[in-house]
């Protein structure tokens, strides 16, 4: 399987514009942009034209993830520096990415107009993509949570730390009251033996069930849709700064976050 | 250097003399007097000529304010959004003159109600906005009920001998605590609320259900009572 999709074959993007997902944790560090990036790889490697949209504006780092040194970002389109067209780059793995640049700390507070501009840049750039995903910032803040609500579809990184799973636990309670979301997906990265992400959402979800509860009538559901187990190739192509998907293809967490692709296309 | 005795003041003085504003004690024309003048105005400029209450502008300044100060203290903070039921039904049986009656009186009851560090406003026809700072999310309920009880027990003389009773309906909403939210999503968050007070047949309060962000001892016990993290073993 190729990670590149095939620019002579060119074909329009799903009708009623791209779904979105946003990809957010409770904790920072537990590979939110790493699972982002390479599965809007493994996304592209399918035939889906993706877009990766840098939604964590104040410490923003997919284009270190990436190795990206782009000249014009998001912070140049909410200037109105740049169009979008030129601050939509490829990436590496065959899908397209919209940085959110350093000068974008001024955005990490929610105002109406960050509000608004996040909102009209999802509208224009859904109608061009297949799937637009929101690499949110960790944590639950107003900014964090927002740019989730702009998304159809939420998925949930978190590793088998204790800390990561208290926050993640914390964010899904968050997303299930306030958002009203019904389904949330979680993947479970740096697993460390197989079936332990199966364990971690099965007790999420009861511990949901029982301090959380769904209003009467409705049903909340914790859907595990990959687990990535911890795999040295991992931190390779990390400490590289490369995408995984593209240069050790072959490896187990490579494997896991095609199934997750295929799991999310459905 | 201003030249005082340069200054047209007469509207300037005519209008504080009309609004019932306190005029300077001091020497006219001297700079505590003007200073005095400028207050006065400042003062008259934030209020709301029917009730006295805070005006939107004021308002909007104050709620700006407390979601600063909630994102530096940590502190809870609510936002009430209040309207008078059926208000319009008030103005088109008994005039308009009785409608000024009834938004006087609701905002006297309102006022009298609440902390004197609490901030009432009036900011719109027949709409309040109370901003209650360092106010308990578990007490949130009991002060916009007893807000509505009290507004419930009025008897509002409109005319000799013609008392009328209203009732209001009231939405609200905390300021997020761990975060430094906007001033225009905390308003909606509370306009929410009282949409919800309205459609679930007004007379009532309703607040923004608690989203506790924090996770309970018996939470994480629970989380991870049977997880076994610290095993390498596959699971079958």
């Amino acid at each position: 399987m190729s990670t590149t999709i095939d620019p002579a074959a060119p074909r329009p993007p799903r009708a009623g514009g791209a779904r979105t997902l946003a990809v957010t944790s409770g904790k920072g560090g537990v590979g939110k942009t790493f699972v982002t990036a390479n599965l809007a790889a493994a996304l592209a490697a399918r035939g889906q034209k993706v877009l990766v949209l840098d939604a964590d504006l104040g410490l923003a780092n997919l284009d270190v993830v990436l190795n990206l040194h782009p000249k014009l970002t998001l912070h140049d389109v909410f200037t109105e520096k740049a169009t979008l067209e030129q601050a939509i780059l490829p990436a590496p793995g065959g899908f397209s990415v919209l940085l959110a640049g350093s000068g974008m700390v001024e955005y990490s507070r929610l105002t109406p107009e960050v509000r608004d501009k996040l909102l009209h840049i999802i509208d224009l750039v859904k109608p061009r993509f297949d799937w637009v995903l929101l690499d949110t910032g960790a944590g639950i803040s107003d900014v964090v949570l927002y740019a989730i609500s702009l998304a159809q579809d939420v998925l949930v990184v978190a590793t088998p730390e204790p800390t990561s799973l208290t926050d993640a636990y914390a964010t899904i309670k968050v997303l299930a009251t306030q958002q009203e979301r019904r389904q949330i997906g979680l993947v479970v990265n740096q697993a460390n033996r197989v079936g332990e992400g199966k364990l971690i959402c099965g007790q999420l979800q009861q511990v949901l069930q029982r301090f959380v509860g769904p209003a009467p009538g409705q049903t909340f559901k914790l859907e595990l849709m990959g687990e990535v187990r911890a795999d040295v190739a991992v931190k390779q192509a990390v400490l590289k700064r490369q995408l995984m998907l593209e240069n050790y293809p072959g490896c187990d967490a490579a494997q896991a976050i095609k199934a997750l692709a295929t799991k999310i296309l459905g | 250097m201003i030249d005082a005795t340069a200054l047209d003041l007469d509207q300037t003085l005519q209008l504080l003399q009309q609004a019932g504003a306190l005029l300077p004690d001091e020497a006219p024309l001297t700079t505590a007097w003007l200073q005095a003048v400028l207050d006065a105005l400042c003062d008259l400029s934030s209020r709301d000529a029917l009730t006295g209450l805070v005006n939107r502008r004021s308002f909007e300044m104050a709620l700006a304010r407390e979601v600063d100060r909630v994102a530096r203290s940590g502190e809870a903070a609510l936002l009430l959004m209040l309207d008078i039921d059926h208000f319009k039904a008030v103005n088109d049986t008994h005039g308009h003159g009785a409608g000024d009656h009834v938004i006087r009186a609701v905002a006297t009851a309102v006022a009298q109600t609440v902390r004197p560090m609490d901030l009432v406003a009036r900011v719109g026809g027949e709409e309040f906005a109370i901003i209650l700072p360092n106010c308990a999310t578990h007490v949130g309920l009991a002060v916009a009920e007893r807000v509505r009880e009290r507004v419930s027990e009025l008897a509002i003389e409109i005319g000799p001998g013609q008392m009328l009773s209203v009732t209001v309906s009231l939405g609200g909403a905390f300021a997020p605590q761990w975060v430094r939210s906007s001033p225009l999503l905390w308003t909606e968050r509370a306009d929410r609320q009282l949409y919800r007070a309205k459609a679930e047949g007004r007379n009532r309060a309703c607040l923004e259900p608690q989203v506790d962000s924090l996770v309970s001892a018996e939470e994480k016990g629970m989380l991870f009572a049977s997880l076994n993290l610290d095993t390498q073993q596959d699971l079958p």
